[in-house]
């Protein structure tokens, strides 16, 4: 067993559980895109952000990929963690608007401009499909070919693949491929018709003081109006 | 010969190590040829060449090798890279120390007859300084004698394919003390208190590093040396490789050492041909030697040493993801922990070092960690070799004690900023290092002070920027450098760089809008803090390091839509002064797009619309009267 500090809080765990793990155990919400429970963790969206050591020691890491250690002083929602995840997010939505789940955490995560040059890709790399092949359907069919930039996700040599059997696993674990639900403002790449979490605890606590969603107390202190849903 | 016998005790080291520095004393005069990468590129292979075939020719010839038996008295050998490429080819006349600079074939009659055989120095080939005095001797000249070469000590003296020379320079003898006198603990205890930290970049204590890895219990272990120099424009590795390869293979036997490893593996860039044959001579030499191999000095200790070629990708460079191109996966950095120490090379503990952390090893040992901390800084001891380049009087290799003035190098070493041109920044620490302005050139050239200063001290790179720099244009420079060279894996690195790309363009482009800077400052700090390796948590250093120093500039290009050097050519237009035109039509002439027009002898103008702003009437006009603004 290893113990650590979990925003504030001394919990134990066993040894080998990832931060990530560790949270949505105490639950404590942590948003990811890249990560799911049955694929081994990869690291790439970089949602799962989390601080660990004390400031200015600090440092940024992704909790889906890091073990929790002795003594580790983890803060799930510091400011800097939210400012960081609030601008990735903003990217997202710059870059696949398409995706409802990308919405979804923008508007949960009280992102409501975008102010990157829009566009429309249709893959965000995050690399679900590729170890769903892998690891669950065993097949290997897809990977990754290009560097920077130019990163894509692949048959290999872009031929058609032997190794495919067509399950659509691929497709089934996409959070790309999951077209936003047509809410009131579907023109505009930023829904936020489901926002409702506006944390302004966090300029005077520099992290978020509960993890409710939503978080009524907040919405009343910041004085906006609880919108109204479209989905679900 | 003798040389051929394997060195089975360190006595025996000191006999050969005898043996050749007396071959040597017999030689009267030595020419060493510069053979390092710059002087080869401009032609010293062919001077070499004709030296050998002058002095062949009037009976004086003698290879190396063979002088204790021709015993002539004069000998060619080629040397390694003495960093000052741009004065080539280089040839230095020992035991005098005179040194040529821009010798071609041509003049090489002219040097056997005047010095080899007259005892003159030839003055035409020798350095001037900027006085204009010529320096007959290699330590006179400005550019070497400010330096403090403890690493470079035989870049240039000695020949890198003889193991001879590197003896009769006293090569090996660290390793000697260090078999026979010293346990692993104390040549790390040595490290650390030396306070060698890597010049690779990061600057990690060494002695940290070599004790985690000595407290492992899995087995075996690694030494790793990392000769990617992805960095361009910076070649302090590939110089040492080329100029004193034993250097750098006995820093690493001793590391193996000190950590118990006895497997050892040079990652050097395919790039680098020179490089890598000087390295493999050097090791296929030492195990001749018995310096490398099984019982090595009969201290008992195995070592072994082997080079693996890489590919030349940038982001192999970073230490991970050398790991993963070594085990012939693809080179993508992982997260640390688990450290390489740790978990490594196939799983194994390995410590990954420097080219140049390495070379100073022996260094170490040789003047003892006291000597040699004191050299430093506080916090880091010896040298630093930085790559001097752009806009600065002399360019190439310096090595300085960690910690001195920027001015020191740029002003002192490089002779300040020619053409008489004012001196704007200073960029270090290669594409994700910073830029400092002018007035911070007596910032402490230390690991911790410049990345304070909001740049770093990386590999070494240093390029000097005068007045005709734009600073928006440096840092899309680089920018576009990162956003090749990223692995792609990480979403804050990959799309966060085309980002910063996207806005900097804009704003070179005058496309930008008043809220554009916040924009890319924050851009800037998420890629920062939210990649995963070192290139993407250095990647916004560029952008924050001109936006801190060079506010004004951004502004300038955001707001008036103006480039305040001139460079970005979205920003930049050209005009007629009609009062100086003579109305000669040579600028119309030439232009490309046809802009200019006007009658003989009139004034002429230029049409906003249809100019390219290629500058071409700007270099035309004999008139000074077409305006850039
Ligand atoms: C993007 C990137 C590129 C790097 N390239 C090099 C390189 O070309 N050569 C090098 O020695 N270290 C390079 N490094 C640093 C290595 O990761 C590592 O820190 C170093 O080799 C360790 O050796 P040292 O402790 O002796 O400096 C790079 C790091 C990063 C993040
Ligand atoms: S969920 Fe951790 S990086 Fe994507
Ligand atoms: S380049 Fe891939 S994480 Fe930095």
């Amino acid at each position: 067993m290893v113990t650590f500090v979990l925003n504030g809080l001394e919990i134990s765990v066993e040894k080998g559980t990832t931060i990530l793990e560790a949270a949505r155990f105490y639950g404590i919400g942590i948003p990811t895109l890249c990560y799911n429970e049955a694929l081994s963790p990869y690291g790439a969206c970089r949602l799962c952000l989390v601080e660990i050591g004390v400031p200015p020691r600090s440092r940024l890491v992704t909790s889906c990929t890091y073990e929790a250690t002795e003594g580790l002083v983890v803060r799930t929602h510091s400011e800097r963690v939210v400012k960081t995840r609030q601008m990735l997010i903003e990217m997202y939505l710059a870059t696949c608007p398409s995706s409802k789940v990308i919405q979804d955490l923008a508007s949960k995560h009280h992102v409501t401009r975008v102010r990157f040059r829009q566009k429309q890709e249709e893959c965000i790399l995050c690399g679900l499909c590729v170890r769903m092949c892998e690891e669950q359907m065993q097949a290997g069919a897809i990977g990754y070919t290009g560097r920077g930039d130019s990163r894509r996700i692949s048959t290999f040599f872009d031929k058609k693949s032997e190794d495919c059997r067509f399950c659509g696993g691929c497709q089934y674990i996409c959070p790309a491929c999951q077209a936003r639900c047509q809410g009131p403002q579907e023109k505009e790449a930023v829904c936020n018709a489901c926002l409702n979490l506006a944390p302004p605890c966090l300029e005077h606590f520099d992290h978020v003081m509960c993890y409710m969603d939503p978080c009524v107390a907040c919405e009343e202190k910041s004085g906006r109006e609880p919108r109204k849903t479209c989905c679900k | 010969m003798e040389t051929k016998e394997a060195v089975r005790s360190v006595e025996a080291l000191a006999r050969l190590a005898g043996f050749h520095r007396q071959a040597r004393q017999k030689v009267k005069t030595r020419i060493l040829v510069c053979a390092g990468t710059g002087c080869i590129v401009s032609g010293s292979l062919r001077v070499m060449k004709e030296f050998e075939r002058l002095l062949a020719d009037r009976g004086a010839a003698a290879q190396l090798a063979g002088v204790a038996e021709v015993g002539k008295g004069v000998g060619v050998a080629q040397s390694g890279c003495h960093g000052f490429c741009q004065k080539g080819p280089l040839v230095r006349i020992d035991p005098y120390g005179i040194f040529y600079t821009g010798v071609r074939p041509e003049d090489v009659a002219e040097i056997v007859d005047t010095t080899i055989n007259g005892g003159k120095t030839v003055e035409r080939l020798l350095y001037r300084d900027r006085d204009g005095l010529a320096c007959c001797n290699q330590e006179e000249i400005p550019f070497y004698n400010s330096q403090t070469r403890i690493v470079l000590k035989n870049a240039g003296l000695i020949d890198p394919e003889d193991i001879g020379d590197y003896l009769a320079a006293g090569g090996y003898t660290a390793l000697a003390k260090v078999l026979t006198e010293m346990s692993p603990a104390e040549v790390t205890e040595a490290v650390t208190r030396a306070n060698l930290r890597g010049r690779g970049g990061a600057g990690f204590p060494t002695g940290l590093k070599w004790k985690e890895a000595f407290h492992q219990k899995a087995w075996p272990k690694y030494i790793v040396c990392n000769a990617d120099e992805g960095d361009p424009g910076a070649f302090m590795d590939r110089s040492l490789l080329e100029s004193d390869p034993h250097a750098v293979l006995e820093g690493m036997i001793i590391a193996g050492y000190a950590v118990g490893a006895r497997h050892g593996l040079i990652y050097v860039r395919a790039e680098y041909p020179l490089a890598m044959k000087r390295i493999a001579i050097a090791i296929e030499q030492a195990r001749e030697t018995g310096l490398l191999g099984e019982d090595i000095m009969g201290s008992g200790f195995d070592f072994d040493a082997e080079i693996f070629v890489g590919g030349g990708v940038f982001i192999c460079g970073e230490s991970t993801a050398l790991i993963s191109s070594l085990e012939g996966q693809v080179g993508e950095p992982r997260q640390k922990p688990p450290h390489l120490a740790e978990r490594g090379y196939l799983g194994k503990p390995t410590v990954i070092n420097n080219v140049e952390t390495l070379a100073n090893v022996p260094v170490i040992i040789n003047i003892g960690a006291p000597a040699y901390a004191a050299i430093g800084s506080a916090k880091s001891g010896g040298t630093k070799i930085f790559c001097l380049t752009g806009k600065v009087n002399n360019t190439g290799l310096v090595e300085v004690p960690i910690g001195v003035p920027l001015a020191e190098i740029v002003r002192g070493i490089g002779g300040g900023v020619p053409d008489g041109r004012a001196l704007k920044a200073v960029q270090t620490g290669g594409p994700s290092g910073g830029c400092l302005p002018a007035e911070m050139l007596d910032l402490p050239t230390d690991f911790e002070e410049l990345s304070q200063a909001g740049s770093m001290m990386g590999s070494g790179g240093m390029i000097v920027m005068d007045d005709t720099t734009c600073m928006v244009d440096v840092a899309r420079y680089f920018i576009n450098f990162l956003r090749d060279e990223s692995c792609g894996k990480c979403f804050s690195c990959r799309e966060g760089i085309l980002r910063m790309k996207e806005i900097v363009d804009d704003i070179t482009a005058g496309r930008a809008g008043d809220e554009t800077l916040e924009l890319l400052k924050e851009t800037a700090e998420m890629v920062k803090n939210a990649s995963m390796c070192g290139l993407g948590q250095s990647a916004g250093n560029p952008v924050l390091s001109t936006i801190r120093y060079f506010e004004d500039e951004y502004l300038a290009h955001i707001q008036d839509k103006k480039c305040p050097a001139g460079v970005c050519r979205s920003l930049i237009s050209f005009t007629i002064d009609a009062d100086l035109c003579t109305g000669c039509t040579a600028c119309a002439v030439k232009c490309p797009t046809k802009a200019i027009s006007g009658e003989k002898k009139q004034a002429h103008t230029i049409d906003a619309a249809l100019c390219d702003r290629c500058g071409i009437c700007l270099d035309t006009c004999r008139f000074d009267a077409v305006r850039k603004g």
